[in-house]
């Protein structure tokens, strides 16, 4: 297990949870991703940075295999996720992911929008998945939500559910897709609350995030992304300050203009 | 008459007068008499016009006794009532019994249309074919052809009755359609569902079932029930094959007495039955329109 020296505060060897080797990816004849490497340990909270079309969803895309892709290998707990060691189910168990646009079902309300995964994919007794699903529901002080239908919600509580609803099958591993992105400043708080708690109960997380304050408050370690490579890694206090490429300063230059650090 | 065109006019003139002042701040709770009233009895009043203008012009055809005598009769209607009136609950059986075989079976047909995959392709190629040829016959073809063809082939175990094999052609044909609304419905579903169904680990079919169908079924709801109003007057089409139904009993009528007031009385207890049905596709095509106004929201 190789360790990096700048992460020298944390025990010693730290398994790798997903590895990300020479992920490239085409839409059509458009190059998105090229070359991809990224290791991402046990513990870890990796915040992907960069502009618009530069690659970041489509990397969590292809760790769920929503997408398929061209070339490289991502591995999961040292196993090929395209292979036959995990099968559809096996992943969705282990990794959950949750969507800019929440993605709830709007017809079942937000205990079957949890439960659902659980009872009719892997098989847990109703009963179990609906306490289980209680219980992930006051953990983040969203009970009173339960029998709630999506449309009933505000964005920021639908996220919210949206999150739980990933937590349901207990993943090893949360990807969250601008989760943000698409709620009313003042309803952003919430969501990213879950996440720092997330963080503290030590969930591995990969954040496609704009929200740089957060990033630089809650990673690890970010990748700035460029064009399909990840042009720079480091952790948030070293990227943001003293960033070596000249693109990503660029990019946090313009960032800064916009207001958004 | 005449006199009543000004009136109509008048009354016009006076209802636009309160939309003229709608800019001022609305006070929408205290509709006047006048606010509430007018438009209604204006348009009561100009249906009532036409309806009278229509019967004025065909009453006065020279021919206009002989046919009031010969469709009109209402000593006809009565006697040839009885015979109609069954044959008619006979069509509206056939047409309860049609709307679910045919909500179901054009589902499934939807479903296997919209699966991917090389596992699913020949149901997929199948179901393709199926609504292709099927929407490509007219309904009085396919019920002639199963009412008389499949009767004759004198299968074993399976029924030979011709409104067996009359309502098997409408189920069919009105399927093919009734596939093609709910695909359209199951397409507007957005992608993000199917998205988020896939990445919490639903296979398709799953997919379908929990978080598709669920979905299109609500959007396309006034859509089915206007095929249902469609067949609810197809049903008509099995007195070709000899079904004893309103249009059939009416033909006997007509053929014993020369006189077509039968069909008159069949066309009455058509619209008794489409017209509730029309209103209530309306009504729920409403209600679908305040839905998705309420989420857009």
């Amino acid at each position: 297990m190789t360790q990096h020296s700048d992460d020298s505060n944390r025990a010693a060897p730290i398994p790798i949870r997903v590895e990300i080797e020479n992920l490239t990816k085409y839409y059509g004849k458009t190059l998105v991703l090229d070359s991809v490497n990224l290791q991402v340990r046990e513990h870890e909270v990796i915040c992907l940075i960069g502009a618009s079309g530069s690659g970041k969803s489509t990397i969590l895309r292809c760790i769920t295999r929503l997408v398929p892709y061209d070339h490289g290998v991502i591995r999961l707990d040292g196993m090929n996720t395209d292979g036959a060691s995990f099968g559809r189910n096996g992943l969705a168990k282990r990794i959950g992911i949750v969507f800019q646009a929440f993605n709830l079902f709007p017809h079942i309300n937000v205990i079957d929008n949890i439960t659902l995964a659980p009872c009719k994919v892997h098989g847990v007794q109703r009963k179990d998945a609906e306490a289980h699903a209680e219980e992930l529901l006051a953990l983040f002080g969203m009970s009173e939500f339960a029998r709630s239908y999506p449309e009933q919600l505000s964005g920021g509580q639908q996220q919210r559910v949206a999150i739980v609803r990933a937590l349901a099958t207990n993943p090893e591993v949360l990807l969250l897709d601008e989760v943000t992105a698409a709620l009313d400043p003042e309803l952003i708080g919430g969501v990213l609350r879950i996440i720092r708690d997330l963080r503290e109960r030590g969930m591995t997380m990969i954040i496609v995030t704009h929200e740089m304050s957060f990033a630089r408050d809650v990673a690890d370690r970010v990748c700035f992304l460029d064009s399909g490579h990840i042009l720079e890694q480091d952790k948030p206090q070293k990227l943001f300050s003293r960033p070596e490429h000249p693109r990503t300063a660029q990019f946090l230059q313009r960032i800064i203009e916009a207001g958004r650090l | 008459m005449s006199q009543d065109q000004p009136a109509a006019g008048r009354a016009a003139h006076v209802s636009g007068q309160p939309e003229r002042a709608g800019p001022a701040p609305p006070a929408r709770q205290t509709l006047s008499f006048r606010e509430r009233y007018v438009p209604f009895i204006v348009s009561f009043l100009s249906v009532a016009i036409v309806f009278a203008l229509i019967a004025r012009v065909v009453t006065a055809a020279e021919h206009w006794p002989r046919i009031q005598l010969q469709f009109f009769n209402l000593d006809a209607m009565v006697e040839a009532f009885p015979a109609v009136l069954r044959g008619f609950l006979r069509n509206m059986r056939v047409w309860f019994v049609s709307l679910f075989a045919i909500a179901i079976w054009a589902l499934i047909l939807a479903m296997a249309r919209s699966l991917s995959g090389p596992l699913f392709a020949p149901l997929k190629v199948l179901a393709i074919l199926y609504i292709d040829l099927l929407r490509g016959v007219p309904s009085l073809l396919l019920v002639l052809l199963f009412g008389f063809g499949v009767p004759a082939l004198q299968l074993r175990g399976l029924p030979s009755s011709n409104v067996f094999w009359g309502s098997v052609a409408l189920v069919m044909g009105y399927s093919a359609y009734a596939a093609e609304v709910y695909r359209s419905g199951m397409e507007a579903v957005h992608d993000g569902q199917r998205a988020a169904a896939k990445a919490l680990g639903l296979s398709q079919i799953q997919t379908l079932r929990y978080a598709i169908v669920p979905q299109a079924v609500r959007n396309v709801l006034p859509a089915l029930l206007n095929l249902a109003v469609a067949l609810q007057k197809d049903v008509a089409l099995l007195s070709v094959i000899g079904v004893r139904d309103a249009v059939r009993e009416a033909q006997i009528y007509t053929a014993r007495t020369f006189n077509y007031s039968s069909l008159i009385a069949a066309a009455s207890l058509f619209l008794l039955a489409t017209v509730p049905m029309a209103r209530l596709t309306d009504y729920v095509a409403r209600k679908d329109q305040e839905r998705r106004l309420q989420r857009t929201v």
